[in-house]
């Protein structure tokens, strides 16, 4: 009934509600169950993954997001559309989580990047120093734009990635999640989770390095 | 044009920047006029992009059931009270 919606980032001056979130908070008020189910089923697969960065377990987390539906229903009538309704309801969900996972003594995810560098391709891919080309490619690349594309959009080649985006450190699998899967722009992701741009930058980087490469084989079979 | 300025190692680590619009006018320059010159930096952004396309293909998850069912009730008893 109500199309998956893209939310612009609130964070803009001059933000104008959105007459999709107005409708919307009206028909939860109405209690259109179905338009609640379809809320649930938009937003709530990624809540469930945000909230697994702050609390120790996936238990710990599915209870945050019940909570924040309650809160959200509770606080449909303060609801005034000065942000997004997919912003107001992530923000309580990060909140909860956040307070929960200090509870339980979970350290936050984002307090660090990790161990500083990190390389998006083996370094054996490049010519070594000494050589006339060092730095360069040393065998280049194949385009994948140039495979037929139901190869490359084949249902294994999407589990292939998928497999890879799991496997992926938390913050990282967040960033690429809600970026690439979810298509998210920059600046919501960055509010969400409250990291610098450049910060943001980087998970997503590491992130696409490591899926290009599991991707890379699965389609030439090569390291 | 000369390749010479800018390495393929460096060109892969600012990948993402510059998919992002995030690079300074002078990099951007530098990395553009790399990748004209370059099979193999052509070859990896090309990779990069087919394999954001290809994560946009990945199906989002589904709430399991019990959770799911479980917010179904809840809304139920909570439009009960309103």
């Amino acid at each position: 009934m109500y199309a998956r919606r893209v939310s612009a980032p609130d964070t803009r001056p001059g933000y104008v509600p959105s007459a999709d979130d107005a409708a919307l908070v009206e028909a939860l008020r109405a209690g259109d169950e179905s338009a609640f189910m379809q809320l649930i089923d938009d937003y709530g697969p990624q809540m469930l993954r945000v909230a697994m960065l702050y609390t120790p377990t996936r238990a710990v987390a599915e209870d945050v997001v019940a909570e924040t539906w309650l809160a959200i229903l509770d606080g449909l009538d303060r609801f005034e559309g000065r942000s997004s309704l997919k912003t107001w309801i992530f923000r309580i969900l990060v909140n909860r989580a956040r307070t929960r996972g200090v509870r339980e003594r979970r350290s936050v995810p984002f307090s660090s990047l990790g161990d500083g560098e990190e390389r998006s391709v083996e370094p054996d891919r490049f010519l070594p120093p000494g050589d006339r080309s060092a730095g360069h490619w040393a065998a280049a690349p194949a385009r994948w734009s140039d495979l037929p594309e139901e190869r490359l959009l084949a249902g294994e080649t999407v589990a292939a990635a998928h497999a890879a985006i799991e496997e992926l450190p938390p913050a990282q699998r967040t960033v690429i999640t809600l970026r690439d899967v979810e298509g998210w722009d920059a600046n919501e992701v960055c509010d969400l989770l409250g990291i610098s741009e450049g910060n943001q930058r980087v998970l997503l980087h590491r992130a696409r390095a490591k899926v290009r490469r599991a991707l890379e084989r699965h389609l030439q079979g090569a390291a | 044009m000369s390749r010479a300025e800018i390495s393929c190692a460096e060109v892969v680590e600012l990948v993402t920047d510059y998919l992002e619009g995030a690079l300074d006018a002078h990099t951007r320059s530098r990395v553009e006029a790399h990748l004209a010159a370059c099979d193999g930096c052509t070859g990896y952004l090309d990779q990069m992009r087919q394999t954001i396309v290809i994560a946009g293909r990945v199906e989002p998850d589904r709430l399991p059931p019990p959770l799911r069912d479980g917010l179904r009730r809840a809304f139920q008893g909570w439009r009960g009270r309103a």
